[in-house]
């Protein structure tokens, strides 16, 4: 079968790949990038487990071929925090029960995180908007929409502090693209 | 003579109390599991890797009945990558049935062998470099078939024929069980009653359909003539034994690895025949396979269909309201096979005179066999729909008395001082409060101040409807409801203690490891583990690490289900931490020169009682433990070491009577629940919003309020689907119309209400601390409240909803349908 070469930016490092045109964006995260946790429930499209940010905006990455991807800039949810720094939103969905057994948690964080660049003081009704995009068989949803906001004001605070925190911030983000 | 005269209750053997002076339990704790979770850490089935590893996919019947003439698999091995193709023939050349929980069994492989019964079933495998040639295979294999009669729908299965039937070895029609069952005075208690409440209710099939689906990965060392597999399957301790059967070997030749899987809800509870499956490629392949289900995999085939039952049923009353007795009829579609015989109805019988005072009751069960999936096991393992039945009938019994439906349930509710309650099937009701709940779910529904809104309401033309449910949750079984209904000749089964164990070990450093024999599936067992640890040695939780057994390390134990596991590892953890802490103590009192029965362990000290600093830490005397045999008396009461396995039976189960007139005690760790629903409805769409909704539990002790809390709001979304919105459709061919998740729907953030949470903490006599399960009570109790809460805003229409689901097209239907309508 054919190949295509392609260069991605996965959180924020740049890759190179040669693929076939049918791999799944999906697949070609968790398999050749060797970056599980996205997750693949349904590989339909439904419920929203894959779901990462590509150039700025959630997308089901089993909808999309990963030569679809050439040129993008993708992030997923292990450029969020890690287990002994956990981004605040992944605290407060630790600290709000959002997760029982976390297949759905990837996709859900993913969603939250964009929502809150987007808007970082959303209402209960438009995060509860944002979460029906994907499904959880586990929660009821409640804690997830409480984590959410959480997160939120979590978030707001940080940026409402001290100036020396955006200057790490400034500092790791340089570090970054180098 | 009464039908339980050789009834007995055994003594209860708790050792721990529940109390006031508790640190860990029944505080709520961040999980344990949570972190590596969240950092997309969590190493799944299928995030798990070996090297050389191929990938399996499953060549699937397209017909729900046909022989299987010929398999033409010559040009897909011919495709370059595909490294083995196999037919379901060949299959059973190597393999050895499944397993089947029927007696006698419904014979069963990992693939179809030379007939397919459901759409859906396993035909040819293929193993390839990776998942997508293994597909393109699929395509180029030719099966030829042999269409045979179809059988869909369950009240004519008993009548099939010829090649209508399924497993002509299991008799003359595809009717595989029908048999009645009487406990106590039924007919006395009928001929009594002043009124006789019947009702047809349906309940239809859906399936717990959790995010991640089955998978193995599985591998096969010619050396040492072993496999080890990782699975997601639940119950690998439990059955471990029989996937070994299947595969040919001794269990000692199969290690199984738990991955923890990501949801279950009873689905994933044995997932042996994708165990067996990917072993036996594996070893076939000579190489490393992975086969992961995809979603159609999962819904056509992953045997986890829910039940799917008809029941003509009634109960008899006085007119003042006092239940007598319940009876009925029960049709069980039980799908293409028998994996778990008829337990789903033994289960039921735990519980399935509800929360009341009723004093006998009697059954006709029918199970059948049609060409769909098979059914599995979907949290409740069917005592979900018995709750069904009963709260309809008590709500229709108060329509028709003119009972208020809460005066009703409140007049045959069990007292508090009835307890321990032995119940009609004989199974006992350990502890409750079934009024408190009723009350703290009326208060946190503002039930009053929605009565009068909801006559507000009325006036404006609007349908708002209120329904209030109470119903057991039954906990820690006992498998007594897998073989007590199996014919008396050949029940299958002995009575088991269904044990849970535990390994703990203290290293040098005063670190405490625990392993477990059961698996993650969603549910928190590190931190329920941790928590009661904790307590137990006085330590902080950060100095608690847990580990999961794989079958090699393991012992015995049987795995989370039927909310059991939290009561029974606690009552190994105890059996554990008093061998250790004697240990500790015998240490301690040779390193303080104190005598060890004046010790305490205290801040994580061993320390003399009433002399503040007199004390050695854990730590300190692990390390001399662990370490300094030497600086000890020479008897083997100071030998090396702080370790244990402890293994715990289960508290309180009694056999069935020979004659089966009563079944003994089996699932007697009794939670309770009160849902309160309050909608409205729009009578011309169908639709229903959500104006409140509000949950009382009563779990017994509560070990971490916050993850029951998630149980009992996971479980009402659940409930929720299953009542409006969730089933599996077959068309008269035996095609599943709606298999996948946009034509299966589960509910979203949109559909699921707040739900307010309360708890009421009725501890258990029999369980350590008094700890009840309460991992299925939300799917328990919200379909008799939502169901109700709908009729009820319908009222006006005059219509009686006598199934599930009620997704809006059914309700615009009723409506229209209506007395009221065509007035």
């Amino acid at each position: 079968m054919s190949t295509i070469n392609i260069t991605v930016k996965v959180n924020g490092k740049p890759r190179k790949a040669t693929v076939p045109p049918r791999l799944l964006l999906s697949d070609f995260i968790r398999q050749n990038l060797n970056l599980p946790g996205t997750h693949v429930g349904c590989e339909h499209g439904v419920c929203g487990c894959c779901t990462v940010i590509v150039d700025g905006a959630p997308a089901r990455s089993c909808l999309m071929f990963a030569v679809q991807a050439d040129g993008s800039e993708i992030t997923t949810v292990e450029s969020l925090g890690r287990v002994d720094s956990l981004h605040p939103i992944q605290q407060a969905f630790w600290e709000e029960h959002g997760l029982q057994c976390g297949f759905c948690t990837p996709g859900m964080l993913i969603l939250a995180y964009d929502l809150l660049q987007r808007n970082p003081n959303p209402t209960e009704e438009e995060v509860r908007d944002v979460v029906s995009d994907n499904l959880c068989r586990c929660t009821g949803y409640q804690n997830i929409i409480n984590s959410i906001l959480k997160a939120a004001g979590k978030m707001r605070d940080a940026e409402a502090n001290a100036p020396a925190r955006a200057d790490v911030a400034a500092v790791s983000k340089m570090e970054a693209v180098q | 003579m009464s039908h339980l005269d050789n009834h007995y209750i055994p003594a209860s053997k708790q050792r721990e109390t529940p109390g006031p002076g508790l640190n860990w339990i029944g505080k709520s704790m961040k999980r344990v599991e949570d972190p590596r979770l969240l950092a997309g850490k969590g190493r799944y089935v299928d995030d798990v890797v070996l090297p050389n590893m191929a990938h399996a996919a499953v060549l699937r019947s397209p017909h729900a009945h046909a022989r299987i003439k010929s398999i033409d698999v010559s040009k897909a091995e011919a495709l370059p990558g595909v490294a083995l193709v196999m037919t379901g023939a060949q299959a059973f050349e190597l393999t050895g049935p499944i397993a089947s929980f029927a007696s006698p069994p419904v014979v069963q492989y990992c693939m179809a062998v030379d007939r397919v019964r459901h759409v859906g079933e396993a035909v040819a495998a293929v193993v390839a470099e990776d998942r997508y040639v293994a597909e393109d295979a699929l395509d180029l294999i030719e099966v030829e078939y042999e269409l045979l009669p179809v059988t869909v729908d369950p009240e004519a299965a008993a009548t099939a024929t010829g090649e209508a039937v399924l497993h002509p070895d299991r008799g003359p029609t595809n009717c595989v069980f029908d048999n009645s069952f009487k406990f106590g005075t039924v007919d006395e208690d009928f001929a009594k009653a002043d009124v006789v409440v019947k009702r047809r209710i349906k309940w239809g099939r859906s399936g717990a359909q959790p995010l991640e689906t089955c998978g193995t990965v599985a591998e096969f060392d010619e050396g040492t003539g072993k496999y080890t597999a990782y699975a997601n399957s639940n119950f690998y301790a439990a059955i471990g034994f029989i996937v070994a059967g299947a595969l040919k070997v001794p269990a000692t030749h199969l290690k199984v690895i738990p991955t923890i899987a990501g949801g279950s809800f009873g689905s994933k509870l044995f997932n042996h025949k994708n165990l067996t499956l990917t072993c036996m490629l594996a070893r076939a392949a000579g190489q490393p396979v992975k086969y992961m289900e995809d979603r159609l995999d999962n819904i056509l085939n992953a045997d986890a269909h829910g039940s799917d039952r008809i029941y003509d049923a009634e109960l008899a009353l006085r007119k003042d309201g006092t239940m007598l007795s319940l009876r009925f009829t029960v049709v069980d579609d039980y799908g293409a096979y028998l994996q778990y015989g008829i337990g789903t109805h033994g289960n039921a019988l735990s519980q399935v005179t509800g929360p009341y005072r009723i004093g006998s009751f009697g059954m006709r069960l029918i199970a059948v066999v049609t060409n769909k999936c098979q059914q599995g096991a979907y949290r409740g393992f069917g005592s979900e729909v018995t709750n069904f039945v009963m709260e309809r009938l008590v709500d229709a019994a108060a329509d028709q008395l003119g009972f208020d439906p809460v005066e009703l349930r409140r007049k045959n509710l069990i007292l508090p001082h009835e307890f321990p309650y032995v119940m009609p099937t004989g199974n006992i009701y350990d502890s409750g409060n079934y009024q408190a709940v009723l009350a703290k779910a009326l208060e946190l529904a503002s039930y009053d101040r929605w009565k009068a809104k909801q006559a507000e309401a009325r006036k404006e033309g609007r349908y708002v409807g209120i329904g209030v449910a109470t119903c057991q949750e039954r906990s820690v079984y006992s498998p007594t409801e897998w073989w007590s209904l199996n014919p008396l000749e050949t029940p299958g089964f002995a009575l088991t203690s269904a044990p849970e164990g535990v390994s703990v070990r203290i290293d040098p450093t005063g670190k405490i490891f625990a392993q477990l024999n059961a698996p993650f599936w969603g549910n928190s067992p590190e931190t329920v583990v941790t928590q009661v640890l904790a307590e137990q040695f006085t330590v902080d939780p950060s100095d608690i690490t847990i580990g999961y057994a794989d079958s090699d390390a393991a012992f015995n134990g049987f795995g989370p289900g039927g909310s059991r596991f939290t009561v029974m590892v606690t009552g190994a953890i105890v059996t554990a931490t008093t061998r250790l802490k004697a240990k500790l103590r015998k240490l301690a009192g040779h390193m303080l020169e104190a005598d060890e029965n004046d010790l305490e362990f205290r801040n994580g000290k061993v320390g003399v009682k009433g002399a503040p600093g007199l004390e050695k830490s854990i730590a300190d005397v692990a390390l001399m433990a662990n370490f300094f045999r030497m600086s000890f008396p020479d008897t083997p009461e100071f030998d090396s070491g702080l370790e244990t396995t402890a293994v715990y039976d289960h508290p309180l189960t009694t056999p069935p009577a020979e004659d089966r007139r009563h079944l003994g005690i089996f699932y007697p760790i009794m939670g309770h629940m009160c849902h309160v629903a309050v909608v409205e409805v729009d009578p011309l769409t169908g639709k229903i919003d959500f104006l409140d909704y509000a949950a009382v539990h009563d779990a017994g002790t509560m070990v971490n309020p916050i993850t029951l809390g998630g149980h009992i709001m996971g479980g009402t979304a659940m409930g929720i689907g299953t009542a409006v919105y969730e089933e599996f459709r077959y068309d008269e061919n035996g095609q599943l119309l709606n298999a996948s998740f946009a034509d299966y729907h589960i509910p979203t953030a949109h559909e699921i209400p707040k739900v307010k949470i309360g708890h009421i903490e009725t501890p258990s006599p029999y369980t350590e601390y008094g700890i009840k399960g309460g991992g299925e009570g939300g799917r328990m109790g919200a379909p008799s409240a939502v169901v109700r809460a709908v009729e009820d805003a319908l009222k006006p229409f005059k219509i009686s909803i006598d199934g599930v689901p009620i997704p809006p097209s059914k309700i615009r239907d009723l409506v229209r349908a209506s007395p009221a309508a065509a007035a």
